[in-house]
């Protein structure tokens, strides 16, 4: 019996080899990740990829910005819209090369630092503007899958890296689009659940739906 | 108590500080020729230049011209020789003149920054200017005008 047992135990060498080669498969299967299935928000942060969760979230946030108090001021053409008709903006401004009107119309000559009292007074913020000519983000008309792409590629979204366009959230002139001014109904969610839908949508890999 | 630059002449208004700039040059000042049409920067009557911008003074908080220069129809020119108010006397521009002030504070801005103004440039400087006699042929044909007589003199 004692000679059958020395027959089934290995030799310790190969022992210790083998054990050292099994660690080795067991840590990298569970010490790296696939890096396809995570999104670096930062260098310090990232989060897992949830395709569902993020397209979800992305709903949300398309009909926020394509509601009129964001769509207005990101229009196909060069001039912006107005009203919850979005129709053309009356007396014709034009966006100019920086977005902030030219000559005798320039954004801020009759757009106040604030909102004024009463209906269909313009409505107020010290930065006033569209997006420039040569970067103009436009919402109109956009399918979620295209405004989803656009939003996310830096070439498209006026450079912005994925924290940045976290940050957006909070931007002013995107947070006027709750406080318009009388008779101007804000957009359809909170700015805290379209804040928080954004955020989803970002962090759960800014996935784009599929139409 | 404000403190405003208007056509380089200082005044102190003690008014409050959200009056609208137009009410101030008007009722406070006797500066006239600017004119309310809507109240809501719809008509560009109102325009005066607010450190060279066109903006309209009749949604202008008087708050928002303290410490800047504020130049009416009245301080365009010292003696009326801008031209702009040339070529409006020289083309017979205007037929009840209410609109006539926004209009060429709005064409100075153009002018301004565009010497040889194409019609889409006009178009795009003045169609905020609203006029009720329908004299937008004259106004365009004034400012090209005045263009010319600006590019003459250098």
């Amino acid at each position: 019996m004692y000679q059958n047992r020395r027959q089934y135990s290995l030799p310790a060498k190969t022992s210790a080899v083998l054990a050292i080669i099994i660690s080795i498969v067991v840590f990298m299967n569970f010490g790296f990740r696939d890096e396809s299935a995570i999104i670096r928000i930062t260098k310090k942060k990232t989060v897992i990829k949830d395709s569902i969760a993020s397209v979800k979230a992305f709903m949300d946030v398309y009909q926020v910005l394509m509601s009129p108090r964001c769509m207005n001021c990101h229009p196909s053409g060069d001039t912006p819209l107005q009203g919850d008709d979005s129709h053309i903006h009356s007396m014709l401004p034009r966006r100019g090369k920086d977005g902030k009107g030219v000559y005798a119309m320039k954004c801020s000559n009759c757009h106040q630092p604030t909102n004024l009292k009463g209906l269909n007074q313009p409505p107020g913020h010290p930065d006033w503007h569209l997006p420039p000519s040569n970067m103009k983000m436009v919402f109109e008309g956009k399918t979620p899958n295209q405004l989803a792409k656009q939003l996310v590629n830096p070439k498209t979204n006026g450079n912005k890296t994925l924290k940045q366009l976290i940050e957006h959230a909070d931007d002013g002139l995107v947070k006027v689009g709750w406080d318009m001014g009388e008779g101007r109904p804000a957009p359809p969610i909170s700015h805290a659940e379209f804040k928080k839908a954004w955020i989803t949508w970002i962090e759960n890999g800014a996935y784009a739906p599929g139409r | 108590m404000l403190t405003l630059n208007i056509n380089k002449k200082s005044y102190t208004v003690d008014v409050d500080p959200d009056m609208p700039l137009l009410w101030v040059l008007r009722d406070k000042l006797g500066l006239v020729g600017t004119k309310y049409g809507c109240g809501m920067a719809q008509c560009g009557a109102c325009a005066v230049h607010l450190n060279g911008e066109a903006v309209r003074s009749c949604v202008t908080k008087v708050s928002r011209a303290v410490g800047q220069q504020v130049v009416t129809i009245e301080g365009l020119s010292e003696a009326g020789d801008h031209p702009l108010q040339k070529a409006w006397i020289e083309l017979d521009v205007p037929q009840c003149g209410y609109c006539q002030s926004g209009q060429i504070m709005s064409a100075a801005v153009l002018l301004r920054e565009n010497s040889n103004p194409t019609d889409q440039d006009i178009d795009a400087a003045m169609a905020g200017n609203i006029c009720r006699c329908g004299t937008y042929l004259r106004i365009r044909s004034a400012i090209h005008l005045a263009a010319e007589m600006q590019r003459k003199k250098g």
